[in-house]
């Protein structure tokens, strides 16, 4: 009788800690509790309940402590400097799958704010636990193992190295050979975060043999995998020379491009940041790229696009026409320059105009050729429109002034050049009257252009300093006309004939 | 007079005197010769070596400037050589014009080919999610049709979906026709495909679309032989009965009545499908399948198969059975002889 009175009371008490673990975890859920929760002292109270009989009540305590320790970094502070890590790190070894996933969760929420948090992570000995739970046979664990990871590999690259020391990435290239789709996922995001810091993390990637494996995962349907996968190959890839030849060399060209006409955005930014990172290192790849129709796909991509997603792809079409005019060219016959010039005009963002300012500085500058075909664009007026402009902001002004600079000294097609002549400051207008005292002396039509529409008049208005490029350029200009020319279009002629006429005696 | 004395004693010397001078001339004459020659020749000897190597100098000079000269306009020449040489290397290898715009010729067409692929696959895609979405549709509309299954029409009252007025049926009515009424017991399984399975964390197989074409029919050999149209054979083995007026006339003739009768005596009395045959050797090789109940871990137990009744008779006392000593029970000294041997078959 009195005994199971006895054990009715532990029966009751049970019942009570079950229903209080789950009541919290059930509000944690909703942010509007969490403040009130974490007055009441939630966590010290959690912190018992980690290391209950009933597993149970284990797995929601923890799974409570995850959901307030992710909702900021106060909270998780609470949780760190609650000495509830070391208890849930020394469980995480003989518990099962549900606790396990609890347990990482938690790691994953605290490791996620800053880099200290993931710091005190590390140095409670999670990073081993985590990666024997990359072992376990249930998909679940992994997956939340490997999330843990993630965050934690993600601040900086001593956590990286730390992570990569405690012998994740071998794991991780299982993993993403798992058939989940949730756990590839992860899987890939991870050796992204990994590899993005340094080029010897990413050399450790390498070398467990994940550059095969993504590859592959590229013709997967997935659109969330194929964000991933892209962005892991580009963090490789974006190192050195040497890396982005392995990437080149797993055959990704040109199932890559199918990417780039993916329905999801990010799916066409990611695969546009791949093939940037890959053209930027040397003339050799982007010739590859350009060979492999790459820079046609990547223009399409450019036009479908707006917005940042547009962003890695301008900023491919300049590395590529940096490298020579050769390939400068190719961007060009591609039909390049039209959706550069729509970029710099649709676009409100800074950063954008600026990229799509100094891709098209990258394509103009190498030969008369190529300044033309930038210039049949119509594009200088623009650019100048924005060098002037007050609100632009510093890096915008700079790299349209220097792209205008570029093109400005190649640019022989003077059509283009007139309308510049009108408001152009006079570091530019330097350029500009340079590049017409060139070409005037040898071209008797283009003379007579210059003077019809105005352009030796407002010639005449510039002042220089005497002796300075400026004026030199002048005078090669005025010598290519008759001296009359000059004097009639000279600024205050028409009073000095005024003048004349005043001061003429009659001859009767 | 004494110095006439003296010249005369000195006379006789003199002769010796006069000889030995001449002598010793004689003498070193030869030697002198010799000294003079030698040295004159060797001072003709300088001075004409002197003179050759000026005349040598002068020589060296002019054929000197006279090579350079020739080698001069030698040179002017080689160097008009290889200009044009350089100058057409360069064009063709290094700096190829044509080249040049053959490979940008190349660029544009592969570019065409690319975006035309590229296009392609978009289009593929397209269609392929229209599809998806389509047939989700028409799987809903299947499913709320077989839920709704109540709402069918019958031959009193028409239903919502089919109203007097209207010219013909709903298509809602056409497909409430067509499908069969959804059963409440058993939970409609939704397969974890029909829905985004891409958040499922245990999902076993992505979705793969196959959009290759089904392969074309092997060409299967006709086997030889002058046989008849598969059509004709077919028509005849399937002609339908024409049955003769008298049968044809009942609604439900003589003859279809009949079937429904033997059917109806089937259905009722028919137990089970093995028909009960006699003891023979009918089923003598008839493998038995054992009952889950019967199969121990390591086969089958010989108790239920093999024997009904505990018989062991190696330990047995002895061979014959017991005597009986009091009248037996006439029913039980049937026992084990009535039908067979302890119920093995015979």
């Amino acid at each position: 009788m009195s005994q199971r009175q006895v054990l009715q009371v532990f029966e009751q008490y049970q019942r009570a800690r079950t229903q209080f673990a789950q009541a919290v975890a059930e509000l944690a859920s909703r942010p509007q509790n969490i403040e009130t929760l974490q007055n009441a002292g939630v966590i010290s109270l959690l912190r018992p309940l980690l290391l209950d009989v009933v597993p149970t009540v284990q797995q929601t305590a923890a799974l409570a402590l995850g959901r307030l320790a992710n909702y900021n970094d106060d909270l998780a502070e609470a949780v760190v400097k609650g000495d509830i890590l070391p208890q849930l790190v020394c469980s995480l070894s003989e518990q099962n799958r549900f606790y396990k996933k609890a347990a990482a969760f938690v790691l994953r929420a605290v490791a996620k704010h800053s880099p200290q948090l993931a710091q005190a992570i590390v140095q409670c000995g999670a990073l081993e636990m985590l990666v024997i739970c990359l072992e376990d046979f249930d998909p679940g664990v992994k997956e939340a193992a490997s999330w843990a990871l993630e965050y934690i590999a993600r601040h900086n690259s001593e956590l990286s190295q730390a992570v990569v020391d405690a012998g994740a990435v071998p794991l991780l290239v299982l993993c993403i050979q798992e058939p989940e789709i949730a756990l590839k996922r992860i899987a890939a995001s991870t050796l992204s975060d990994i590899s993005k810091h340094s080029p010897e993390l990413a050399q450790t990637v390498v070398d467990a043999g994940a550059i095969a494996h993504l590859a592959q995962m590229i013709l997967n349907p997935d659109a969330k995998l194929k964000r991933q996968v892209l962005s892991a190959l580009s963090q490789i890839a974006k190192h050195s020379v040497d890396l982005a030849e392995l990437v080149v060399e797993a055959e990704i060209f040109p199932v890559v491009l199918t990417c780039l006409k993916d329905s999801d955005e990010y799916v066409k930014k990611n695969g546009a940041t791949l093939i940037r990172e890959i053209a930027k290192h040397t003339p050799e790849l982007s010739q590859l790229i350009v060979n492999a129709g790459g820079v046609a796909a990547v223009i399409d991509c450019i036009g479908s696009c707006r917005g940042t997603v547009r962003l890695p792809g301008i900023m491919m079409l300049g590395y590529v026409a940096a490298h020579s005019e050769n390939l400068s060219m190719a961007v060009i016959v591609s039909k390049g320059i039209p959706p550069l010039c729509a970029c710099l005009l649709e676009e409100q963002e800074d950063h954008i105009k600026a990229a799509a300012a100094w891709a098209l500085g990258q394509v103009g500058r190498h030969t008369p050729a190529h300044a033309r075909a930038v210039a049949v664009a119509n594009v200088l007026p623009t650019l100048l429109a924005m060098y002037v402009d007050t609100r632009s902001s510093e890096d915008l002004q700079m790299k349209t002034k220097k792209a205008l600079k570029n093109i400005l000294q190649k640019c022989t097609y003077l059509p283009a050049l007139e309308p510049l002549l009108h408001d152009a400051p006079p570091n530019i207008m330097k350029h500009i009257v340079g590049q017409f005292s060139k070409v005037l002396p040898h071209d008797s039509k283009a003379r007579r252009l210059f003077v019809t529409t105005g352009g030796l008049k407002k010639v005449q208005e510039i002042k220089a300093e005497p002796g300075s490029l400026l004026q030199e350029y002048i005078n090669t200009i005025n010598n290519c006309y008759p001296e009359e020319i000059v004097r009639y279009y000279s600024p205050g002629y028409s009073e000095m004939l005024l003048e004349r006429v005043e001061n003429y005696h009659p001859v009767l | 007079m004494a110095a006439l004395a003296r010249l005369q004693a000195r006379l006789s010397g003199l002769r010796e005197e006069y000889f030995r001078r001449n002598r010793s001339v004689d003498e070193y004459r030869k030697i002198e010769y010799k000294a003079a020659v030698k040295i004159q020749s060797w001072f003709r000897g300088c001075r004409v070596r002197a003179y050759l190597r000026y005349l040598r100098k002068m020589t060296i000079v002019i054929q000197k400037w006279w090579r350079g000269y020739r080698s001069r306009r030698y040179f002017r020449k080689m160097v008009k050589i290889q200009k044009r040489w350089r100058g057409y290397y360069v064009r063709k290898y290094i700096h190829n014009y044509y080249a040049l715009k053959k490979y940008l010729e190349a660029i544009s067409v592969n570019n065409e080919i690319i975006r035309s692929e590229l296009q392609k696959y978009t289009e593929m895609k397209e269609n392929e999610e229209k599809r998806k979405d389509l047939e989700k549709k028409e799987k809903e509309k299947q499913y709320q049709a077989r839920k709704m299954h109540y709402l069918l029409s019958t031959e009193q009252i028409a239903g919502i979906y089919n109203s007097p007025f209207r010219k013909s049926p709903d298509p809602m009515e056409l497909l409430l026709r067509k499908s069969k009424p959804l059963s409440h017991r058993r939970q409609q399984k939704k397969s974890p495909f029909a829905c985004e399975l891409h958040d499922w964390p245990t999902c076993k197989r992505p979705p793969s679309f196959s959009t290759a074409q089904p392969l074309p029919c092997i060409g299967r050999q006709k086997p030889q032989g002058p046989f008849r149209d598969p059509a004709e054979v077919l028509r005849q083995r399937y002609k339908p009965l024409e049955p003769t007026l008298r049968v044809a006339a009942s609604i439900s003739s003589p003859l279809e009545k009949a079937r429904e009768e033997m059917k109806r005596e089937e259905w009722r009395n028919r137990v089970h499908d093995n028909e009960f045959l006699p003891f023979s050797s009918y089923h003598k090789n008839e493998k038995y399948d054992p009952s889950i109940h019967r199969s121990g871990k390591y086969g089958q137990e010989a108790y239920g198969i093999k024997h009904f009744r505990e018989v062991q008779p190696k330990k047995w006392v002895t061979d014959k059975d017991f005597r009986t000593v009091l009248p037996s029970i006439v029913l039980f000294e049937k026992f084990g002889k009535t039908y067979s041997r302890t119920g093995q078959i015979v």
